[in-house]
């Protein structure tokens, strides 16, 4: 599989900060590829000097083999995060009015089918839902019919149904054989939607590979979770590793079947209980030995 | 490239034309202020009157006084004291008679008075120049009045029509000032500015599309504009409504440049919207909107040709109520057109597509 975009050595400093400390990774044509990480951990600069937003102090970008040249924003789409929509507008009159901005444009038809905007067409941009609008910020990312498109954390602070409905067309974009580079602070989004993963952490990436090679990498296993905090005593000489979660009892275990049994065996009510595999959202605090703040 | 500046241009003009209420305000405000100015034609009410006096150069003292003792009319002068005394009269000496009445017919003094030949001119559709005679009059002696009233030879500009170039100059400059450096500010702010300097556009067409659309709207009011005035209150235009289309669109794009020059930046609509009260407020008062400046300090009229205001207003004066050609103009012209490239040079070199 060829190489669309690498980064090879990539630094960014700000007067009071280094925000990117020499980061490389290489995305395969054709996936979706996750760059996840904490507020600050220095995501969306990588992102922003790859998007040429920001320079780079140091380090070399290469897409499709070159350096960036003027095409690349002719080839590229972009959404960005927080981004409000020209008042007074139709949806179909600021797609239209960013598509025309563009010497290649995608077919309008076939990117309002995609996005799911026919209801929406005629509606002012000022009117329309949260979900609605990161479609329509989704349909004017493809409205050059791009490569490669940019997604920076294009589900937060949507409903469940909305985020589902958001994920259906990121997996459109990629079964027509697009390039996803999706930032997200959802575990579960990371997991679902992407090929590929890059943890970064205070500049740096920290862990990268697809979702299992990860999970297979650095810890594998399953979350036993109890609702109540037994007394001390039955707890001694327990053989797994079992945490005081905020008055939950969690148990990290490579057996589930011999940890219940022991549980049992020592007189622990069962009645509360929980059991998952190990996931994305454990590993990240793993690594990163903090929550993943939204 | 023209498909993209043309793309903007017409979804700027769109944004425009839907918010009504900033629309319906460009078309509204000037027909107001015209409106109210038409209705207290013979009611003024303002309290400042300027009155001309002329006198030859050897009969005049240093400043603005008077030397009695040389004058040839005893009781003009007499009655020039009493009217003197009156308040909220400024009196300014004229060496010449010819270019003091050129003066009043422009309504930048509002009587003139001659104590050599004891007569004195008012503009007969000026309000100013009716109260100004009226305490003229009132100053007068128990031996009658010394002055033979004389009204100024040809047409005569009506006030409203040198007020009139005044009111759709200010009408231009908020319009152009605020409507484009507020707008640009706060694609800035919202992000939209952003959005769209990942895409192909370059700044320059960005700008120049928001040029075109400001200039089209400016210019399509401001023909609604002084259409409906000219219907409703009979203006008379000497010179070419071409000329005064040219000078009109030059002094808008000067304003619209300076416009973009203030938002070139900024992200904050508060500190935009000071810089724009800072630079619109000084214009309106000494760009001759409301009032002329005649007699004031030099050095007050020398800050006003700084600004592209006066320069417009004056050379849309000159057309309107003179009839001024373009050869006439050339000093308004190369101003505004020094100015345009000014602010536009600075405001595409300072431009940013996002918050700093």
């Amino acid at each position: 599989m060829s190489i669309i975009l690498e980064v090879k050595n990539l630094v960014k400093s700000f007067p009071e900060v280094c925000a990117v400390k020499g980061v490389s990774f290489s995305i395969p044509r054709g996936i979706c590829f996750g760059l996840l990480g904490p507020n600050g951990a220095g995501k969306t600069t990588t992102i922003e000097v790859i998007e040429m937003i920001l320079n780079n102090d140091a380090g070399e970008i290469l897409y499709k083999g070159k350096p960036r040249g003027a095409s690349f924003r002719e080839e590229v789409g972009i959404q960005f995060q927080n981004t409000e929509l020209p008042q007074y507008l139709t949806v179909k009159e600021t797609l239209e009015t960013f598509r025309n901005l563009y010497g290649r444009r995608a077919d309008i038809d076939d990117l309002i089918e995609t996005c799911q905007l026919e209801e929406l067409l005629d509606r002012d941009n000022r009117k329309i839902s949260g979900g609605q609008k990161q479609r329509l910020l989704l349909a004017m990312a493809l409205a050059n019919d791009p490569e490669l498109v940019f997604l920076d954390e294009p589900t937060t602070g949507l409903d469940p149904q909305a985020r589902r409905h958001l994920w259906e067309i990121v997996r459109t974009i990629k079964r027509k054989g697009k390039t996803v580079v999706l930032t997200t602070h959802y575990m579960e989004e990371a997991q679902i939607l992407c090929d590929r993963i890059a943890i970064m952490d205070y500049g740096e990436i920290i862990a990268e590979g697809t979702p299992q090679e990860l999970l297979n990498r650095h810890r594998s296993g399953t979350r036993i979770h109890l609702g109540i905090i037994p007394e001390k005593e039955k707890l001694e000489g327990f053989p797994w590793q079992w945490f005081d979660n905020d008055g939950f009892l969690e148990i990290h275990t490579d057996s589930v079947n011999h940890s219940i049994e022991e549980l049992m065996r020592r007189g622990i009510d069962l009645s509360s209980m929980t059991i998952r595999s190990h996931n994305l959202e454990d590993l990240f605090i793993e690594l990163t030995g903090h929550q993943l703040r939204a | 490239m023209i498909k993209r500046i043309w793309t903007l241009f017409v979804a700027r003009n769109r944004e425009f034309i839907r918010d009504r209420s900033a629309f319906g305000w460009n078309i509204a405000f000037p027909f107001l202020i015209v409106l109210g100015f038409g209705l207290m034609f013979g009611q003024d009410r303002q309290v400042l009157y300027k009155a001309g006096i002329v006198y030859a150069p050897a009969q005049q003292v240093r400043g603005r006084g008077v030397d009695n003792s040389l004058t040839k009319e005893p009781l003009a002068e007499q009655q020039i004291d009493a009217f003197k005394k009156t308040r909220y009269v400024e009196y300014i000496t004229f060496p010449s008679q010819e270019h003091a009445l050129k003066t009043l017919a422009h309504h930048r003094i509002d009587i003139l008075i001659n104590p050599s030949t004891g007569r004195y001119w008012v503009n007969a559709t000026s309000p100013k120049g009716y109260i100004a005679e009226r305490l003229l009059l009132a100053a007068g002696t128990d031996s009658g009045p010394a002055f033979i009233r004389q009204t100024i030879t040809g047409r005569e500009t009506p006030y409203i029509e040198w007020l009139f170039p005044g009111i759709l100059g200010m009408n231009m400059m908020f319009s152009a000032l605020f409507g484009v450096g507020y707008v640009v500010v706060r694609y800035r702010k919202n992000g939209v500015l952003k959005r769209m300097s990942v895409t192909p556009l370059r700044p320059w067409e960005f700008l120049t599309a928001q040029i075109i659309s400001r200039m089209f709207l400016l210019l399509g009011t401001t023909a609604v504009v002084y259409i409906g005035c000219a219907m409703i209150f009979g203006f008379h235009c000497k010179g070419s409504y071409l000329t005064m289309l040219f000078i009109f669109a030059l002094g808008g794009f000067s304003m619209i440049s300076l416009g973009l020059l203030v938002s070139s930046r900024s992200s904050s609509e508060e500190f935009a919207g000071g810089i724009l009260n800072l630079i619109t407020w000084p214009m309106m008062f000494l760009s001759e909107v409301w009032f002329s400046l005649e007699g004031a300090n030099p050095w007050v009229k020398k800050i006003s040709l700084a600004f592209p205001l006066t320069h417009m207003i004056d050379g849309v004066r000159k057309v309107m109520n003179d009839g001024a050609g373009m050869s006439d103009l050339k000093y308004h012209i190369i101003a505004l057109s020094a100015m345009s490239l000014l602010f536009m040079a600075a405001g595409s070199m300072l431009f940013k597509w996002q918050r700093e």
